[in-house]
Formats: structure tokens, sequence, C-alpha cells
């Protein structure tokens, strides 16, 4: 892996201070047991001195990474984090989801030694999730070397406002941004494809799936990018999930890329999947296989994100497949946990997409099935509810699955599930009394599935951490 | 047993029901997740006896000859540019099935398309099939969107509380020929000004309410079932028997407590 040639000067008096108020504002924030103060010093310190975040970017040696999309951020941040740790390099990172402004930051001040600085920042590299929305603004101020776009699906409309202008603000940031990224683009979703016709003169390194043994039968009903830009329909020769697939446009030619990190055989289990590669092209063509310890088609892709990432970053084959098979799941991203002799999995799920890939993993395992569904709906989550009824509940009908409610709007799941042809045994808002319901369901030395929105997997996560003897999640995750 | 089997709905004795249903661009008009109200539909009718034939229109099909029902939901701008002219030629037969009493429910973005016109965000001026007598703006830049949970009151007797999620940038303005389908008690509405939600014309009903709508309000779902067995049977069609929905109350009570928590008490702004 090059080193980056960009420069940088230590930070200002007050710059150092922010970083110090800022530092000392987590401890209290831990003190005080809730939070992980994950994001308070990074707003102390970014409301102290603005320019924090330029300053900090320019410190790792290797530069930076930006990982953005709808779904897989943190997983791909995490295995990519991995893989550089593999190859030699030490990952600055944003490990527990903190992916605005100030979670850069405070990923930032964790680090940095009296004088302000990244101890070893030569040896480093910052690996950061930015949340979709927030890239374009940051992607001036934090000049990443290397940008990884995975998906973009419909999710949180009441807070994000429409997916269109998401997908506008990214291309307008790589219209301006003056030295544009490398671009690590999935090139099996269209409007991720596209984003390379927005980055004149920038190297473009692609992944996406080859693999017509994992494609869906029938297209799933959340589906978002459906039209190319001149207006007509998409054509499928395969789809894999939503609206990604292998993709033309019958009109003006546009057309999927071939990519350049592509998985030719995919063998998903219950616990994981075995993902044969090809990358590179013709005579320099290299072919690979990695075992992934999660489960899931998306698993999969996030998997492939941070592969090609990393080999645009330059490091190898063998190194990306030994750290990809030993990098456990990110946080409360397919965590396990060992919990009154029951094995308890726990799944993110917040909006259509994603649901509906964790649903198609739940139903890979043999029955009996045991799921506790949580919904809430703070501002994390999403304060509107609709986007349950775009989610395919439906895969569940027939399979027997049992399944307890719960969350704030456990109501309204148990609405959609029974609409589904599959309603609850149990209706239970409150976390405690709902995991002792769904763990008293599960037969002993069986699985417990709990899938849950943002707010409702922190609840349920430290429930499950203490039950099992695990740490807070500040202290879990590396 | 025998006065079990006479308490039964008249469907078990009778030929069975079926209502004629038409979703309209249910490919492009999708992303607020009302096809929630299809769901609901097919599950309630089947609970009443009635079998739903579903009729997909989408961009240059034509209409069937005659329908029961229409169902159109809510877009992004990008949909809605799309579909708009090719619903605004549709107008005179939609306005005549309103007319004759076709059942019909137009949600946000396909209300406002259902309206005379839709001036978007970007200036653009879009023609509506005209089925209300309404017309919608949206300011654009530095307005806010009407965001946020609603409880609104339907002013068609037997229909009562409604709950729902709004999420729109237009402002929705009633002309003379139009009434409102429900009066705002918590939440924007039409406009967050005059405190009317939606629009009817006969048994055409146009709303900004997501949620999805139909799950979570049985009571306007059983009147849109009723005035479709209407169109279909005639004026002597049975009423539909009073059927429990109990998952149905309790996410509609569960969203009115939501709404009171966080949404505005209406109250005219200007």
């Amino acid at each position: 892996m090059s080193t980056a040639t960009q420069q940088s000067s230590p930070p200002s008096p007050r710059e150092r201070l922010a970083l110090l108020l800022g530092r000392a504002s987590r401890a209290i924030a831990r003190r005080l047991g809730r939070s992980g103060g994950t994001a308070i010093p990074g707003l102390v310190a970014g409301a102290l001195a603005p320019s924090l975040i330029e300053r900090l970017a320019l410190q790792p040696g290797h530069g930076v990474a930006t990982v953005t999309g709808t779904n897989g951020k943190t997983t791909t941040t995490h295995l990519l984090a991995a893989i550089l740790r593999a190859g030699g390099v030490d990952p600055l990172t944003n490990p527990s989801g903190s992916n605005l402004e100030r979670g850069l930051i405070a990923a930032y001040s964790g680090s940095v030694d009296g004088r302000g600085l990244v101890p070893r920042a030569d040896a480093r590299a910052g690996v950061f999730e930015v949340d979709e929305a927030a890239l374009a603004r940051l992607m001036p101020r934090l000049r990443p070397r290397l940008a990884v776009f995975l998906n973009l699906f419909r999710d949180q409309l009441d807070r994000y406002g429409e997916v269109d202008s998401v997908a506008e603000g990214w291309a307008r940031a790589l219209e301006e941004v003056q030295t544009p990224p490398t671009l690590v683009l999935n090139a099996d979703d269209p409007s991720i494809a596209q984003l390379a016709e927005h980055a004149r003169g920038a190297r473009v390194v692609t992944f996406g799936v080859d693999d017509d043994a994992v494609a869906l039968t029938h297209a799933d009903h959340a589906s978002d990018a459906r039209f190319c830009g001149c207006g007509s329909r998409f054509t499928y020769e395969a789809i894999y999930m939503g609206h990604v697939g292998r993709w033309h446009c019958p009109t003006c030619g546009r057309t999927r890329p071939v990519p350049d990190v592509s998985a030719r055989r995919i063998e998903l289990r219950e616990d994981g999947s075995t993902v044969h590669v090809a990358i590179g092209h013709g005579a320099e063509q290299q072919t690979f296989q990695f075992e992934l310890p999660l489960a899931g088609l998306y698993s999969a892709y996030n998997a492939l994100a941070a592969a090609a990432a990393a080999y645009a970053l330059g490091l190898d084959v063998v190194t990306i497949a030994s750290a990809l098979a030993e990098a456990g799941p990110a946080f409360g991203r397919q965590e396990r946990f060992e919990v009154a002799g029951r094995r308890v999995r726990l799944l993110l799920a917040k909006n259509p997409a994603g649901l509906n890939e964790v649903l198609r993993v739940l139903t890979v395992a043999a029955p009996p099935l045991t799921v506790l569904a949580m919904l809430n709906d703070g501002v994390q989550d999403g304060q509107d509810v609709s986007w349950i009824y775009d989610a395919d509940l439906e895969m569940l009908a027939g399979t027997g699955a049992t399944i307890v409610c719960s969350g704030d709007r456990a109501d309204d799941l148990a609405l959609r599930f029974s609409l589904a042809g599959c309603p609850p045994v149990s209706v239970i808002p409150q976390t405690e009394r709902a995991l002792d319901a769904a763990l008293a369901r599960t037969p002993p030395g069986g699985r417990l599935d709990v899938v849950a929105t943002y707010t409702a997997m922190m609840d349920v996560r430290s429930a499950l951490a203490r039950r099992a003897g695990v740490g807070a999640y500040w202290e879990a995750s590396k | 047993m025998t006065n079990d089997e006479q308490a039964q709905p008249s469907s078990t004795q009778h030929a069975r029901r079926s209502i004629r249903v038409v979703t309209l661009y249910d490919d492009v008009m999708n992303v607020y997740a009302d096809r929630g109200n299809v769901i609901a539909l097919r599950a309630r009718a089947a609970e009443h006896g009635v079998d739903v034939e579903v009729t997909s229109v989408s961009l240059g099909d034509p209409l069937p000859d005659d329908t029961d029902l229409v169902l159109i939901g809510g877009g992004q701008d990008r949909e809605q540019r799309r579909i708009a002219e090719d619903l605004a030629a549709h107008g005179p037969r939609l306005r005549a099935w309103a007319d004759e009493n076709v059942a019909m429910l137009a949600i946000c973005g396909g209300y406002q398309l259902f309206g005379q016109s839709y001036r978007d965000g970007t200036g653009a001026e879009l023609p509506g099939a005209g089925v209300f007598d309404v017309t919608t703006v949206a300011p654009g830049p530095g307005w806010a969107r009407c965001i946020g949970d609603v409880i609104a009151t339907a002013v068609v007797p037997g229909v009562g509380e409604l709950a729902g999620f709004e999420n729109h940038g237009g402002r929705t303005y009633l002309g003379p020929g139009a009434r409102p389908f429900a009066m705002v008690d918590y939440g924007y509405g039409n406009n967050g000004d005059d405190g009317t939600e939606g629009a009817q014309r006969n048994e055409a009903i146009g709303t900004y309410l997501h949620g999805s709508l139909l799950p979570k309000n049985p009571a306007l779902l059983d009147h849109l079932i009723a005035a479709a067995l209407r169109h279909r049977e005639g004026p002597d069609s049975e009423p539909l028997a009073s059927i429990g929905a109990p998952y149905a109350e309790r996410a509609h009570a569960a969203a009115v407590q939501v709404a009171k928590r966080r949404s505005r008490r209406w109250s005219r702004t200007s």
C-alpha cells in the first residue's frame, strides 16, 4: 500500500483544546453509563474548532477511505479495516456506526496524543463509514483517496427525504471535488454504477455478482432504480435483491460494467458462505475463494466491496481472503450471544431492502424458526413505520415460524405479520419481557433470531450482552 | 347448528361476491409503502367473503372498461413527472367513473395528480386527472416538507378517526367544487393552514395519509369495500357484516397515541 503524499501540520492550540475537551466529555458520558460517547466528543470538539475534520483527515499517512450506501456501511468498514490490519496498516475507524461528522471527529479525538497528533500516523489509514446524506458535505473536507459506494435503497424517507436527492448529492460532490478519489462501485446497482459518469478521470474499481444460482425468481417489491436516466425501464438478466442485478438499458445502451471483482459462485449456508472470486481481467486475472462467517447474500456483497477496496489499495488476495475469513461480525450485525442455553443471533434491519435480506437469511435455516421482531419509531429508526409494508414479510408465511413482536410499535408489526399470513404468538412492547418470552419459546440448545431496528437493536443488545456476560458496546467493538 | 349456519354472512349462501380493482402505476408510484393498502384490502375482503380481482395498469396501458375500485399510491417528484401525462390522458374516464360512484383511494403523490394540476418543487407544472377540484403547489426550497403523524376525523359518516403518516412538500388547496375528506386533529393535512385533509367526490377519496393507511384504519377499509360492492351489485347490495379487526384496532390505537405525543395539535397558522 503506497503512502499518500499529503502533509499535515500540527493542530493549533484552539484545536488541541477542542480535542481535549472532546475526550473529557467522552469520559463523562461513559462514567454516566448510558452512552459509549461515540458522538459526544465530536459534537463538543467540532463546535469549538470547526476546522478539525480537515486537519485530522490529513494525518493518516495512507490517506482516508470512505464507505457509504444505504445498507452495509458498518460491516464493510469493519471488514476493510480487518483486511488493512492484516496487511500491516493500522486502521483509524469509527467502529460503532457513528457516521456523521461528529462521529468521525470522535474517532480521531479518541486516538490523538497530547499534541493533537495521531501517533504513528505514517502507518495508518482512515477507514470511515459516512452517512449517505452527509457524504456530499464531507467529501471536500475529508478528501478521501478512495470512496466505496455500496447501494442506494429507500430508507427513512421522513429523515432523508427522497431517494433521488441522495444520489444527486453524491454526483454533485464527485463533480466538484478537486481530486476525485478512486471509486469502488457496486456494478450491480444502477444508481451506484452510474456514479462513474460524474467523476471524470477517476480510477474506478467495480464489484458485482455473476452467479445465477443466487438470483431471485421474482423481483422484490422494494425496488428503487428501475428506470434509467434516459427514462426507459432497465432490463435485468438476473436480479439479486431489490433493483440490484445484471442490468442494462434497452434504449440508451447504458449497461452494467463488467465487474473488476466478481463473485463467480456463492454458496450460501445458514451461518455463512463460501465466495469464489475473480479479480482483474484477461491474463492478469486472479481467482481465489474465501469463507465468510456472515450469513446472507448481502454480507457477501459487503465482503466483495471490502475486497475490491483493498485490491484497489494494493493489498494481495491472500491477505484479503484470510482477513475476511477471520473477521467476526460488526456491532449488532449478526452478532451471536449464548443466553440461557440458547444461541441468540442479533440482526439489524432498518429498511425494506435490508429486512428482505435478513428474512432470506432466516429462511435458509432449518426449522424450527423462532424470531423476536422489534420495531421502534425513533428518529434513528425512522418515525414513519410504513416501510414494513414495503418489505416482503410474506416470506415467513408457511415456515411455521414462532414470532414474538416487540418495540415501541409492536402493534404495527403484529398487524403486518398477521396480514403476511404469520401472526405472532405474542406482542410485548417491553424489551426485557419480550426477550424472556422469546427465549422461553426457543427450544433449549436452539436458536433465537432477534431482528430489530436501530434503537431497538441497541436496547436488546445491551440486554443480551448483560445476560451473556459480554461487555458494553464500546468495550466489545475493536 | 342450523342457527349458526343462518347466522353466517349471506355470502356463504348466495353466489360468492367479488369486486374489480384497478391499481394505477403500482410499479412506479410505490416508494411510500402504499402497497400495504392492497395487502390489507385483499385480506379484509377475504374475511368478508369477497373476491378481489386486481388489474394492474401502468404506463401506456389502457384502462379496463369498468371497475369498482381504483387505487393509486404516492411517489417522488421523479415518479410523478414520469406518470403525469399518461394519467391525465385517463382523466375523462376517471372523472366519469367518479360520477358513477366507483370507489377510489388516491394517496399523496397520486392524490396530487388526481387534482387539477401540480406545480412541483422545480416549478414544473404537471397536468392532473381532474377527479378532484384541488390544486397543489410545492413552494420549493426554503419551505419545510409536511412530515409527521396525523390524526384526522373523516367527514363521511361511519369512518371516524383516521391515523396515518404524511410526508409531502406540496400544499393542496380545495377549489369550489371540492369538499374535504377529513378534518385534521393533529398534523398538517392539505396545507397546514385550513385544517382540511384530502378531498372527496362521491365515493372517490384523495388523501395525504400513508401509514399504510388501510391496514390500521379498518373502518375506512370496510367503507371502501362496501362502496365497491354497491358499485358492483347496485343499490340493493347487502351491507357488510360487522367483523372485528383486533390487530388493526390495536395498531390504530398505538398510532393515535404516538401522534398525540409528537405531532402538533392542529391550529390555524395564519
